[in-house]
């Protein structure tokens, strides 16, 4: 019977999967190269691939991650849970 | 073929082929002083719909290395638009040497100019008299940015003028430039016009890009400044091949939209238009 998670765990594609070009207007041009799909981004995105890039993280973990290396304004796990079942969806961390 | 022609369009080089003579006598008049490329990477054969469809009520489908199952037959005496149909359709499936965008382009003082629309915002008028006015036209539908360098590679077919301004670039060029008028064709009354000699004496000459316009014909004349971001997506869309390149396409388009100024330019009228394109010219591309 498969077990469910009550906070799941994400990971980030192998390292090199990501081409990322920063725009001078504050948004990040995405080439994910195991689906040869372009994506356009804005911060927290670069930011929350750059910490998963450190192994597979909950929203918990990856949120002490983040407030480790950025002065965080509201630290909210539920939010950036948000955020993580977007990336998942989008297919750019996977959901295990 | 019976009737083939080969022709070389900027880097690219094309054969057409036809059962009919008169679209291939047709393309050779308007095509007058184009050479002949070494090698033709993409044919076009303009081909009866049905077999007996050669002689009665004559009917052209358009076939060659990439066809469209679904694109209705033109009647034979739209067979110059057919051949044109032809030659743009290889280019937008079968191209990968560049990436392909839905743009015009210009060349003054070594940089490139592109003007991105849609269908029907003008791009061709506007690149055709600014063909006339002291710029090499380098294309009315095409622009192909180099994969390596960036630079824009010309493709200066014909012109392609529909309904009004076929009237406007009568003005402006000499008759013999200009194909047959073509009426009741799908898009209108259409007429072709071959570039200046310049345009088609240095097509194998690419250029950088320096501005890129995104016109729009019918509005209050208006300037509007876009963020990289945004000139990313509508280039994404303007493109034929961006998708099937993969990683080379990505690099070439990131890098054209964080070197190149982008806006997007409303105008009411061609005359308002050019003083728009000089200015915004001198502003950001000098």
């Amino acid at each position: 019977m498969p077990s469910i998670a009550a906070t799941p765990t994400y990971r980030a594609d192998p390292p090199g999967s990501l081409r990322m070009v920063a725009l001078e207007d504050g948004l990040v041009l995405l080439f994910h190269r195991p689906s040869a799909t372009t994506h356009v981004v804005a911060s927290p995105v670069p930011e929350l691939l750059a910490a998963l890039d450190e192994g597979p993280a909950d929203a918990t973990t990856l949120l002490g991650r983040l407030a480790a290396r950025h002065d965080l304004d509201d630290p909210d796990a539920a939010a950036l849970a948000e955020r993580l079942e977007e990336l998942a969806a989008a297919g750019l961390v996977a959901r295990l | 073929m019976r009737h083939n022609l080969a022709l070389q369009v900027g880097d690219v080089g094309f054969r057409v082929g036809s059962a009919w003579r008169a679209p291939i006598a047709a393309l050779r008049a308007l095509y007058a002083g184009y050479p002949e490329p070494a090698i033709a990477e993409f044919t076009v054969r303009l081909e009866p719909e049905r077999p007996l469809r050669r002689w009665v009520r004559p009917s052209i489908a358009i076939a060659g290395d990439y066809t469209l199952p679904e694109a209705a037959p033109l009647a034979l005496a739209h067979g110059l638009l057919a051949a044109e149909m032809g030659m743009n359709l290889q280019m937008a499936l079968g191209h990968r040497r560049h990436l392909l965008l839905h743009a015009a382009a210009l060349e003054r003082d070594g940089k490139a100019l592109l003007l991105s629309g849609v269908s029907g915002a003008g791009k061709s008028t506007l690149a055709a008299l600014l063909g006339e006015r002291g710029w090499r036209f380098m294309g009315d539908e095409f622009a192909l940015i180099d994969l390596t360098d960036g630079r824009a590679h010309a493709f200066p077919r014909a012109v392609s003028l529909k309904n009004e301004s076929v009237a406007v670039m009568a003005r402006e060029a000499k008759p013999d430039r200009f194909g047959p008028e073509l009426r009741n064709t799908p898009k209108g009354t259409i007429r072709h016009l071959r570039p200046r000699g310049d345009a088609i004496a240095r097509m194998r000459e690419p250029a950088p890009p320096a501005l890129l316009l995104f016109p729009r014909f019918g509005e209050t004349e208006a300037v509007r400044l876009l963020g990289s971001a945004e000139v990313f997506v509508r280039l994404t869309q303007a493109s034929t091949n961006y998708v099937a390149l993969g990683e080379p396409g990505f690099a070439a388009l990131s890098r054209l939209v964080r070197g190149v100024p982008a806006r997007a330019i409303d105008y009411s009228d061609t005359k308002s238009a050019i003083a728009l394109v000089e200015r915004l010219w001198r502003e950001l591309a000098a």
